[in-house]
């Protein structure tokens, strides 16, 4: 069999994957009494029917590239960052500590989104190289020390939302106060995306595609990640190596939990991170670890993020039936692979 | 071999997908965008006059009006009373159709904001548009200023209130809030006549002015009737509040309202009065009474509420937002909108009168027989004019709020900094 054609059956049991995940959803869609391509049509008309939706979905996509950007670095050594929520919110947590500290000083706004978005990359690396700490030197799977770390950001987030950092004579999930409009990443008129965010997404994707694919640095990675033994043995450092690609993990992270308090909520609220460190697992799965098809797949699962809400609203269906489409998607496509790999023995 | 059978399966999803798009129901007409439709309809036919005749171009003048619910629309308390009372609308005013999103809250829909779901009803067609929540306020005050041409109704806002510390002019805003304070009293007082132990609990939702009067309102009827009615010694009721952290339960957020009601139980408590939008309390009663102790409890926010354990729930405080809505509905419509701030007190001569009255307090199947002409007489005394937001009257820390014989003003009401002397609990 020669490559051209090894490739165009591996696209087609892609296709498969989806083919079947959409069918999933047709019969859950069925079964409650809705006619699965006006749902579909909703979806669509949802993300893509002008040009407020667009940068609705944008919004979505710029966190949710950059996360996924940073659980590459992490999935290459062969780590499983479950971490990911909590470091975004604590890189969200720093991003609005900072920025308290500094609402009150002369300095220019623009150096006070800078400094705090970078405070937010350093903390989201600090929770990340907690759980990279925790495995190298004590020995506790990535997947276990990930999700207490996750449950402590979220126990840490609630508690200064609640209590240090509650608005005045006010304590509710409802968020911190919202933070001056000359403290906000500036946005397109009457649109919700900031095109700093988007030059973020875009650069951070450039980064993260040519370290894996381009540099000693990814290749060494890479070993790390295909065998630890084997890779010491070649003289690779491993344990820094894989220190560092959760460092580098923790910056993406925190760069997205800052994006989602400078230009998404203007405030640190409880369910900052938005489930995107979730949904970023499942679309490095379902791109198969490969960089270059992340910034279409994350499109697509932000414009269903987004294109779900006209379920309730239209159909008065719930949309999270859109989250089913997305997890059955990553599981079907997983599954034709395993099948494709079976009966045809080949990756 | 294995090329045949890679192809099969391509095959047999192809055909599946064809089988299934065959099967979908008949396309039935899709009620949400018809507007356009009846337009062409009465220029074609010349010959047949009576067909437009019989479906007026009513649809192109429909008013759509959109609801934000920060709860689901079937929590059997605050958001359902907004999505009956836009039913009510529907119902009463002719013309009109409703479209609602509900669960409108940050960890029901991600990465959402209420102002970007609220522009998501206007693509739907609506011209006036309810947040339905305090929490919603940031969104709702910059949505209004994005659309100068949607209405807005904010319940529970108080920022065109021009007497308000967060007054603004929005000229397409109106707030509108019932006088809970008087549901909430009749509450208190219901549960101070039906504690046994003396010590009630109040399951209060998040942390702000609101919640604050609408507590510190029960504990006032409370006390009220234990000293008035019962003849007791105020300084015997224990009344205890705990906070949640939101208006209703969110797994891994906010404090389980299940555990705090049970809290409740086992420290004493005989009484839950909820101030949460959901029926733990409730649920939480009956399920202590059903073991030997008895419990009972007063929901709120929803007229049905009690429903959900009727044999524990001595009455429920409850919002009629319809009429209310009703008339800014028609005023959007006729164009004699005008921004104001309402705070509406019920309609005393029947609290329970739904067209005219904006609180009300229907007694449940638990309130027993020696209690009921006692309430009935205290509410009949709020009706003639007793004032219980009146000295001597202390906050929480001691220092005096009112001097004897004084009156709080409104704004002192709505802005209440602190519980008051005698309540347990968190001020802030």
């Amino acid at each position: 069999m020669n490559k051209s054609r090894t490739r165009s059956i591996s696209l087609l049991f892609q296709l498969g994957g989806l083919v079947f995940s959409l069918l999933f959803v047709s019969i859950i869609l069925i079964l409650v009494k809705s006619q699965p391509l006006e749902a579909f049509r909703l979806i669509w008309e949802g993300a893509t029917g002008n040009a407020t939706r667009i940068s609705s979905v944008l919004v979505v996509w710029v966190p949710l590239l950059l996360v996924t950007c940073g659980l590459l670095s992490t999935f290459t050594t062969g780590m499983w960052n479950i971490g990911i929520e909590g470091q975004i919110t604590v890189g969200a947590i720093f991003t609005t500590g900072v920025m308290r500290l500094f609402l009150e000083t002369s300095l220019s706004p623009v150096l006070v989104i800078t400094i705090s978005i970078l405070a937010g990359m350093i903390g989201g690396a600090i929770w990340a190289g907690l759980a990279g700490v925790l495995k190298t030197f004590g020995g506790v799977n990535e997947i276990f020390g990930g999700l207490g770390l996750n449950f402590i950001a979220t126990a840490l987030n609630i508690g200064l939302i609640f209590g240090a950092w509650s608005r005045p004579g006010v304590a509710s999930m409802s968020g911190t106060e919202p933070f001056p409009e000359q403290f906000w990443l500036p946005t397109f008129q009457n649109f919700r995306v900031s095109i700093w965010s988007i030059a973020f997404a875009i650069i951070g994707l450039v980064i993260i595609y040519f370290m894996l694919q381009g540099t000693h640095f990814g290749l060494r990675l890479k070993a790390v990640g295909k065998g630890m033994k084997s890779a010491f043995r070649m003289g690779i450092p491993t344990w820094q190596h894989m220190m560092l690609s959760f460092i580098i993990c923790g910056l993406f992270a925190g760069l997205a939990g800052a994006i989602q308090v400078t230009a998404v909520y203007h405030r640190l609220i409880p369910s900052i991170s938005s489930g995107y460190g979730f949904m970023g697992l499942m679309i490095a799965m379902l791109i198969n670890y490969q960089a270059i098809w992340l910034a279409p797949i994350a499109l697509f699962f932000a414009a269903l993020n987004i294109g779900g809400i006209q379920l309730p609203i239209v159909l008065k269906l719930d949309s999270s039936l859109t989250g089913v489409l997305q997890g059955s998607l990553v599981l079907f496509v997983m599954i034709s692979q395993g099948v494709k790999q079976k009966f045809l023995g080949r990756k | 071999m294995k090329k045949k059978f890679a192809w099969t399966v391509i095959a047999l999803l192809m055909v599946m997908a064809l089988v299934l798009s065959a099967c979908q129901p008949a396309a039935e007409p899709v009620a949400p965008q018809e507007p356009a439709a009846p337009v062409e309809e009465p220029v074609a036919p010349v010959e047949e006059p009576a067909a437009p005749a019989e479906e007026p171009a009513a649809p192109a003048e429909e008013f759509i009006f959109g609801l934000l619910l920060v709860g689901p629309y079937n929590d059997k308390g605050y958001s359902q009373a907004h999505y009956e009372a836009g039913e009510y609308v529907v119902a009463n005013v002719p013309g009109t159709k409703m479209i609602y999103l509900d669960k409108v809250n940050t960890a029901d829909r991600p990465g959402t904001t209420a102002a970007q779901l609220g522009e998501e009803l206007i693509q739907q067609g609506a011209k006036l548009v309810v947040f339905n929540s305090d929490d919603m306020k940031d969104d709702a005050v910059e949505f209004t200023k994005n659309h100068p041409d949607i209405f807005v109704i904010h319940a529970s806002g108080d920022t065109v209130w021009t007497e308000g510390e967060n007054y603004q002019a929005l000229a397409n805003m109106a707030n509108l809030m019932g006088g809970m304070e008087y549901g909430k009293m009749i509450a208190g007082c219901d549960a101070a006549l039906h504690t046994q132990t003396g010590s009630i609990g109040y399951l209060g939702p998040l942390i702000n002015e609101e919640t604050r009067r609408l507590a510190s309102s029960a504990y006032l009827g409370a006390r009220y009737c234990w000293e008035n009615y019962l003849e007791k010694d105020p300084a015997d009721l224990s009344f205890r509040v705990t906070w949640i952290g939101f208006w209703f339960n969110i797994p891994g957020f906010t404090e389980d309202p299940t555990q705090v009601a049970n809290e409740f139980i086992n420290s004493g408590a005989d009484v839950i009065i909820s101030g949460i939008d959901t029926t733990e309390g409730l649920v939480e009663a009956r399920k202590a009474t059903s073991e030997g102790k008895q419990v009972f409890a007063i929901p709120y926010d929803f007229v049905g509420a009690c429903d959900e354990a009727p044999d524990v729930c001595l009455g429920v405080p409850y919002f009629n937002w319809g009429p209310s809505y009703a008339r800014y509905v028609i005023s959007a419509m006729e164009g004699t909108w005008k921004s104001a701030f309402e705070w509406m007190p019920p309609s005393w001569e029947d609290i329970n009168d739904h067209d005219k009255s904006a609180v009300g307090y229907l007694s449940g199947p638990a309130m027993s027989a020696d209690a009921k002409p006692l309430l009935d007489q205290f509410i009949a005394e709020l009706a003639g004019g007793l004032n219980l937001w009146s000295g001597p009257l202390n906050y929480q820390d001691g220092t005096e709020f009112l001097a004897e014989g004084q009156a709080a003003a409104d704004v002192e009401i709505w802005y209440l900094p602190q519980l008051l002397e005698g309540m347990e609990g968190r001020s802030e």
